[in-house]
């Protein structure tokens, strides 16, 4: 009998340095496993970001840069421009790409840039230590709001799937869950779809991925997965926004 | 090939893609918003890219993004424009990748004004971006040289993988000159499988290629600023180029001056001449690196008593210049910066001062 799991061959050997209970390393896979299965690998350049995912050129075994905190999609659109033929696709956070890089996502997406986004909105700036990020929740503690997030001094927090499915240009925009099995296979899909709309040359596309951080919640992997169903996605609301057809 | 009559900006873009250059990102700024409207149209004509990024934070980014992806790569800005770029320029430097900066200056600092100025010496030759690197700096003194020091630049570029700036005061990218565009200076990209994210399809390795400025071990770091360095030392080396103007008379005075402000210099020295006044020009033309030995050789001719630095600034490479002289003649300065470009009568008042 043959082999029926193993590790995708976009993935790398490396052991990654993220904390015990992190999502991250769920959504490396379905990355990589969207990349296996499409036969795109030798053809694909990722852009790493500023944040926990920094390193994540160690983690993928394809053709990998590194931005500057929040700038991925404009690189993205200057490889992409250079070179339609490649796979691009850029890995973010929820600090460099809704406070940073707000304006560089944006605009990517407004110009229909052909590359795919993979958003990873876990409520907080992750590598920096626990600081509050535009995606924290209400009353949600952070090293940099101790008192929870006051929305009378910092607003509601950003909804980017919803932000950038109100542009008028075509794209292919949906937040997902890694939280359990049904929603880490839907995700996958999700995944895929949106290289598959990449590889047709078809559209922007766009995955926000509600994901955990135990280390800076302050909570357990388990009870961090909770708190995310309970808190997160009543708010962060799971599903297409938009599609291209 | 007959010479044609171009303005600067324009004569830049065309430079460009006569270099083989055939991407082109960049942001609307006042004075060298004609760049952009040129390729806007020309490239489309041989194939090429153009886009008009949403602020020159995010072009400086697209420009590393494709100089990452191994493809010639260029953009034009203006004083406040570069400063934004600063950043990208930095993690350029630090990835190693090759692109070419056009830098048509204004005056600063702030929003200063729209006229030329020659005030971003130290943005360009000493940094602007943070961190230990350096641009090769390029700065023609009309048309013809900006033509052709772009397209060297390219060269040079990829020659270093790391970023080539031109720095032309506003009157270079302004004024209409005749110009030829030299067949010679253009060169063949060279093959960057080894380094480019172009795709490990394309490349016999099949070994995949990393960009990146991150470097968390100390010694590796360290590493790569030493490399850096050793590329910085070669061009000292290999890349210093300048001028001299009437410097074979027993000259008095020694002006060190570039870039369009040169030439007023140099009709001041003629004009200095009819009275029996000997005065000698040293144009850097590149300004990292620095002719350091060439300021000194001609700063101590036994003839020269002393040196003056003539520039559209408020003194920036007035400093280099007296680094290099090293106290043997007194060094001076002058300089305007709103706008107005001193005059020859100006410079001759200021000449007949000094002796």
């Amino acid at each position: 009998m043959g082999k029926t799991f193993s590790k995708p061959a976009a993935l790398s050997d490396t052991m990654t340095h993220y904390c015990p209970g992190c999502t991250h390393g769920i959504v490396h896979r379905l990355v990589a496993e969207a990349i296996d299965e499409l036969g795109i690998q030798d053809r694909t350049v990722g852009i790493a970001p500023v944040g926990c995912a920094v390193l994540a050129y160690n983690y993928f075994n394809c053709d990998f840069q590194e931005a500057a905190h929040g700038r991925a999609p404009a690189m993205a659109t200057g490889i992409k421009r250079v070179r339609p033929d490649l796979i691009v696709f850029t890995y973010q956070g929820d600090g460099d790409l809704a406070s940073i890089g707000m304006g560089e996502i944006i605009h990517a997406a407004n110009r229909g840039e052909k590359f795919t986004t993979i958003f990873i909105n876990n409520a907080i700036y992750g590598m920096t230590g626990g600081q509050m990020a535009p995606t924290t929740m209400p009353g949600q503690r952070a090293s940099t709001a101790p008192m929870g997030r006051d929305t009378d001094q910092t607003g509601m927090p950003i909804k980017m799937a919803n932000l950038l499915g109100g542009l008028v240009t075509p794209a292919y925009i949906t937040r997902q869950a890694v939280l359990k099995p049904q929603q880490i296979n839907k995700a996958k899909k999700a995944i895929k779809q949106a290289f598959q709309y990449q590889v047709e040359g078809k559209c922007f596309s766009f995955v926000e991925v509600i994901s955990t951080c135990p280390t800076n919640w302050g909570l357990t992997p388990l009870d961090s997965l909770k708190w995310a169903e309970e808190t997160l996605l009543p708010y962060y609301e799971l599903g297409d926004v938009k599609t291209p057809e | 090939m007959a010479k044609v009559l171009m303005k600067g900006n324009e004569a830049i873009g065309e430079a460009a893609i006569r270099a083989g250059c055939k991407n082109y990102f960049a942001y609307p700024i006042t004075p060298q918003s004609e760049v952009a409207e040129y390729l806007v149209k020309r490239l489309p004509e041989v194939g090429g890219v153009f886009l008009q990024g949403e602020s020159e934070v995010a072009v400086g980014y697209m420009i590393f993004g494709a100089a990452g992806a191994g493809e010639r790569v260029m953009t034009t800005s203006s004083s406040p424009g570069i400063s934004l770029m600063s950043e990208a320029i930095s993690y350029i430097a630090a990835a190693q990748c090759p692109a070419v900066f056009v830098n048509i200056m204004r005056g600063g600092p702030g929003l200063g004004g729209i006229l030329p100025s020659q005030a971003d010496y130290f943005q360009a030759t000493k940094g602007g971006g943070h961190g230990d690197y350096r641009l090769l700096v390029l700065a023609p003194d009309g048309v013809q040289e900006a033509v052709e020091m772009t397209m060297q630049a390219f060269t040079l570029a990829e020659k270093y993988r790391g970023p080539v700036m031109i720095l032309g005061d506003g009157l270079i990218g302004q004024m209409m000159e005749p110009v030829e565009f030299p067949e010679d200076l253009a060169t063949e990209p060279t093959n960057k499988d080894d380094w480019a994210t172009n795709g490990m399809a394309t490349r016999t390795s099949k070994r995949r290629n990393l960009v990146k400025s991150l470097f968390l071990d100390p010694t590796e770091l360290n590493a790569n600023n030493l490399a850096l360095k050793a590329k910085y030392q070669q061009m000292k080396r290999e890349e210093i180029q300048f001028e001299l103007y009437n410097a074979d008379k027993d000259y008095q005075v020694l002006i060190t001056s570039y870039g369009t402000m040169s030439r007023v210099c140099r009709t001041a020295i003629d004009q200095l001449k009819e009275e029996g006044i000997e005065v000698a020009l040293l144009r850097p033309k590149t300004l990292f690196p620095f002719p350091e030995q060439a300021v000194y050789a001609a700063a101590t001719k036994e003839s020269c008593k002393s040196v003056i630095s003539i520039e559209m600034s408020m003194g920036q490479m007035v400093e280099d210049v007296e680094r290099c002289v090293k106290g043997q003649r007194p060094v001076e300065f002058y300089g305007e910066c709103g706008g107005d470009i001193p005059s020859p009568e100006k410079i001759i008042d200021i000449i007949k001062a000094m002796i």
